[in-house]
Formats: structure tokens, C-alpha cells, sequence
């Protein structure tokens, strides 16, 4: 291949980046979910659809990109938290089918809900003026929104990253997704923190469903596929690692890009192949603690 | 300052306490002795409120605990040492000791200090601060369980089995510790299987069989009553 060459490779690469970064937003919460709480949320596609749509509502009424950028995530965190304190709650210590069940059926109801508030027909979004058009990034062009959903998931990451690492809340956290009796005997009330960790990771999701809308529009539908993709970047990561989230996630938006550019009647299926392999060498995935749901 | 009375618990169908009565009074260390099975652990940790089916009266510091979340009963100064210690694998030294304080509004103001402080006594500690408490020995990973439970300051420390597996040596000078906590005001429920260590330290001891008390008396004449240890505590 002559240079001409690298550089289409290097650009799909990019491309692979930014969609892995959507993912990984979505992949971030449901660990950290899956982690804290032992919750396996199904309607985690649901939020990201529900962020989609608050993004549409809140346009719809003269908000900016920008100002949704902040309003989303804490709109659909806040919901989060109602479906954490009124339905999830009830069910801890019952087996890690019921919340499974509960929070599958809720993404049914989430759709229905949206279907009939905005129809059934997905709806454009706009991509913010000051994003549109491409940046030139030494190898080539680039969408400039791509560049921006990238700058802003790496900016979320770090946030996520100093928060946990930094903050007593953090350490509580951490703690607690691996021992939460001895954090409850050391005097915190963990059901708060379940309660606040549910609604961090569906705030992100919400985000993420934000951030997606310009790249693929908006449909009550987006979030099915979206999540199917999310649970192979947590289930290559390890379930319940942040780390892994990252990483698996920009590994699966590599490997999509790739493989749709090379073989793209592949594309869908290539990342659970992907899957497969690490499960053959690595069960419990590639940054996953052994044993996590014996 | 706590007192239990006719406390019953259950590990799903099996009735495991059948009606323990006992008095902690402040300043003392009381201890807890028997045969594996007879209730001990039960014991401390339906006053840290983590067993789940529970009757009777557990009472501290003048108010009844027994209904309370485990995190309630922490705030009114109780602190409880696992016997497997509980150090938070992932996690360095400091942060295991940070856990200690995150409940506990005035000791985060003063996080550096206490921690200074908790480790004054633990050299070993105070030198791998930042290393990830996994890699600590037994010993050291029970000091740090200990160090950990208190750094809040708390009223009265539950221990369970804070000998098990460690060097004799060790050993000693943790008792020597405990000693010096309760010089110092805290008052101490202990659970050990070294019959002997635990009575040498002890003021008073209580004798569990089967889920009930049988016994009590001050330590030092059950230490010279070697029909009762026989009965109750050799295996």
C-alpha cells in the first residue's frame, strides 16, 4: 500500500476511535452498575435512547447543543435514580435474575413511552453549527464532531477517572465494588451509594445517547443494537472493570471500522467473534476478576 | 455500656444464638469463649447489625441498636474487626485506613493526623503506606484490619479471632496493644480461641455453648478453673 493507503487506513482507525467512544460510555456505566450494585441493566440502551430524545425535547425548545450537553446527563441520571430508589431497590438479595428481568422490561416501557410522546418514525438532529464540516489532522480530513465526541468522552473519562481516585465518594465506591459489607461496618450506608452509582451510570448513558444523535439520528429503536454492543465491550473488557470498559470499547470501534472497511458484510459479526476469542482465552475477559459471578 | 439480653439469631433455618445475655461494662475487656460452633462470632456480628434474623434486646450506650442498620450502629462508636480481616484487596494501605474515616466527618478533617497516628503504633504499616494492602503479611493485614477499625475513635471495638494464623510473636505484641487501648479508654469485646492469651488479658469472660451463655466470671478465676476450660473449650 502506498501512503495513500496508510492514510485510509489511519483515518477508518480514527473512525473506529470515536465510535469505540460511544461505546465506551455506555460499557463505563453498565460495569460500574454491574460492579457496585450486581444489577445487569438491560434498559441501559433505554437511557442512552431517553438522552437521544431529551436532547430532541430540549432543542425543540431553544436550548443549545451545549446547554443539553450539561442538562441531559442530569436529567436522565435523575430518572436513573428513580428507577434505582422505587424499582431496583426492593429487589436486592432476591438473585441477579430479578433486576434483570425488571430492568428488562422497563426498556420495553421506555420505548413505548417515547414512541408515543414523539412518534414512532426516527426524528434528524442537527449537528451543532460550530461542528460541522471537517478538521484537517495531519493524515486527512476528519469529521469535526467525530474529534469532538472523542475529546469529549476522553474529557468524561478523566473526570470519572479523578472522581473515583480522588474523592471520598470515590473511595467508597472502589471499596464497595469489592467488599461492601466491610464499607457498611465502617459506617456508610450503602444503599446511598448504590443509589448514586446507578445514577452516575445512567447519566452517562444518557450523554452518550446525546453525543450519538448527530452521528445516527434519533429512533425509539437506537438503543437495542447500541446495548448489544455495549454488553460485548463489558463482556471483552470484565465485567465490572473500568479499565477493561476502555479499553474493549475502543478495541470493538477498531474492529467495527476495520472490518467494515475491509470486509463490510462482516462488520456486524466481527465483534462478536471478537468476543468469542477472548472468552476462549480469557474467560472472565481481558481485565475481568475471575469468578466475579460465582 | 452495651448490653445484650435473650438474643436469638438464625443462619436461615438454623438457630444458632438461643438467647445470649451479656454485659459490657466501659473501660473492660470482656471475652468471648467455647467451642467453634457455639456462637461467638454470631454474637459480634448480630451487635454490628450484619446478621439478618435476630430477636431479643441489644442495647448501647442507653439505646436500643437491634433494628438498626449496621452503618447506624457504627455511628454510635461501634467498630468490628472480621476475623477475616476484610482488607480491601485493590486498595493501598492508606486508602484501607481512609475507609475508616469516610463516615466520619470530623476525623476526614483531620485525615492526615489520624493517620499519623493510627500507624505511631504499627512501624510495619507507617513504611508501606502506599503499597497495595494485599501484598502485607497475615499479621500485618490484621493490624491494619485493627489499625482501620480505630481511626474514627470508636467507644467499643469488637475482635474476632485477631490471633488466628499469626506468628506468636506478633501475637504478643498485639496483646500488649490492646492493653494499652483499654489504658486509654476503649473498651473492648474480644473472641479468641487461644483460651489461655485471651483470659491472661481479659477482666471478664463470658462461656457460650451451643448458643447460650453458661458461664461467666471474672477472667482471672476462670483462667485457674480447668474444668470449665476442659468442658466448654478444648476440642
Amino acid at each position: 500500500m502506498g501512503t495513500l493507503g496508510f492514510d485510509l487506513l489511519a483515518l477508518q482507525l480514527f473512525a473506529g476511535v470515536a465510535l469505540g467512544a460511544i461505546y465506551v460510555l455506555l460499557a463505563i456505566g453498565l460495569s460500574l452498575i454491574f460492579g457496585m450494585l450486581t444489577v445487569v441493566n438491560f434498559a441501559h440502551g433505554a437511557f442512552f435512547m431517553f438522552g437521544a430524545y431529551a436532547g430532541v425535547f430540549l432543542a425543540a425548545r431553544g436550548a443549545s447543543f451545549w446547554a443539553s450537553l450539561i442538562a441531559v446527563p442530569l436529567i436522565v441520571g435523575a430518572f436513573g435514580l428513580l428507577v434505582e430508589r422505587f424499582l431496583i431497590r426492593p429487589l436486592y438479595g432476591r438473585g441477579i435474575d430479578y433486576p434483570l428481568l425488571l430492568t428488562f422490561g422497563l426498556a420495553y416501557m421506555m420505548v413505548e413511552g417515547i414512541r408515543i410522546a414523539f412518534g414512532t418514525l426516527g426524528l434528524p438532529f442537527d449537528t451543532p453549527e460550530s461542528l460541522q464540516g471537517a478538521t484537517d489532522i495531519g493524515i486527512g480530513f476528519f469529521p469535526t464532531y467525530r474529534l469532538f465526541v472523542i475529546g469529549a468522552t476522553a474529557a468524561i473519562l478523566l473526570g470519572l477517572w479523578l472522581f473515583l481516585e480522588r474523592t471520598r465518594y470515590g473511595l467508597i465506591i472502589r471499596a464497595g465494588a469489592r467488599d461492601p459489607q466491610i464499607v457498611r461496618v465502617l459506617g456508610v450506608d450503602v444503599s446511598r451509594v448504590w443509589l448514586l452509582v446507578f445514577g452516575l451510570g445512567t447519566g452517562i448513558a444518557g450523554l452518550a445517547g446525546l453525543l450519538a444523535a448527530p452521528l445516527q439520528g434519533v429512533s425509539p429503536e437506537m438503543g437495542g443494537p447500541v446495548l448489544a454492543e455495549a454488553f460485548v465491550v463489558t463482556v471483552v473488557g470484565g465485567m465490572g472493570s473500568l479499565l477493561g470498559a476502555v479499553v474493549a470499547g475502543l478495541l470493538v470501534g477498531v474492529t467495527v471500522a476495520l472490518t467494515s472497511l475491509f470486509v463490510p458484510e462482516m462488520a456486524k459479526v466481527s465483534i462478536f467473534a471478537l468476543m468469542a476469542v477472548v472468552l476462549l482465552v480469557r474467560p472472565q475477559g481481558l481485565f475481568g476478576r475471575p469468578g466475579l459471578l460465582s | 455500656m452495651l448490653r445484650i439480653e435473650d438474643l436469638h439469631a438464625w443462619y436461615g433455618p438454623s438457630h444458632v444464638l438461643q438467647g445470649v445475655s451479656l454485659e459490657v461494662n466501659r473501660g473492660e475487656i470482656v471475652c468471648l469463649i467455647g467451642r467453634n460452633g457455639a456462637g461467638k462470632t454470631t454474637t459480634l456480628k448480630s451487635v454490628m447489625g450484619l446478621i439478618e434474623k435476630r430477636r431479643g434486646r441489644v442495647v448501647f450506650e442507653g439505646q436500643e441498636i437491634l433494628h438498626r442498620p449496621a452503618h447506624a450502629r457504627f455511628a454510635l462508636g461501634l467498630a468490628y474487626v472480621p476475623e477475616e480481616r476484610r482488607i480491601v484487596p485493590g486498595l493501598s494501605v492508606r486508602d484501607n485506613l481512609r475507609l475508616g474515616l469516610v463516615a466520619s466527618p470530623e476525623g476526614r478533617r483531620h485525615e492526615a493526623e489520624r493517620i499519623e497516628r493510627a500507624t505511631a503504633a504499627f512501624p510495619r504499616l507507617k513504611e508501606r503506606l502506599d503499597q497495595v494492602a494485599v501484598t502485607l503479611s497475615g499479621g500485618e493485614q490484621q493490624m491494619l484490619a485493627i489499625a482501620r477499625a480505630m481511626i474514627s475513635g470508636p467507644k467499643l471495638v469488637m475482635l474476632d479471632e485477631p490471633s488466628e494464623g499469626i506468628m506468636p510473636v506478633l501475637v504478643d505484641e498485639m496483646f500488649e496493644m490492646f492493653r494499652r487501648m483499654r489504658d486509654e479508654g476503649t473498651t473492648i469485646l474480644l473472641v479468641e480461641q487461644n483460651v489461655e492469651l485471651a483470659l491472661g488479658l481479659a477482666d471478664r469472660a463470658y462461656v457460650l455453648d451451643q448458643g447460650v451463655v453458661v458461664h461467666h466470671a471474672p477472667a482471672a478465676e476462670l483462667l485457674a478453673d480447668e474444668a470449665i476450660q476442659e468442658r466448654y473449650c478444648s476440642v
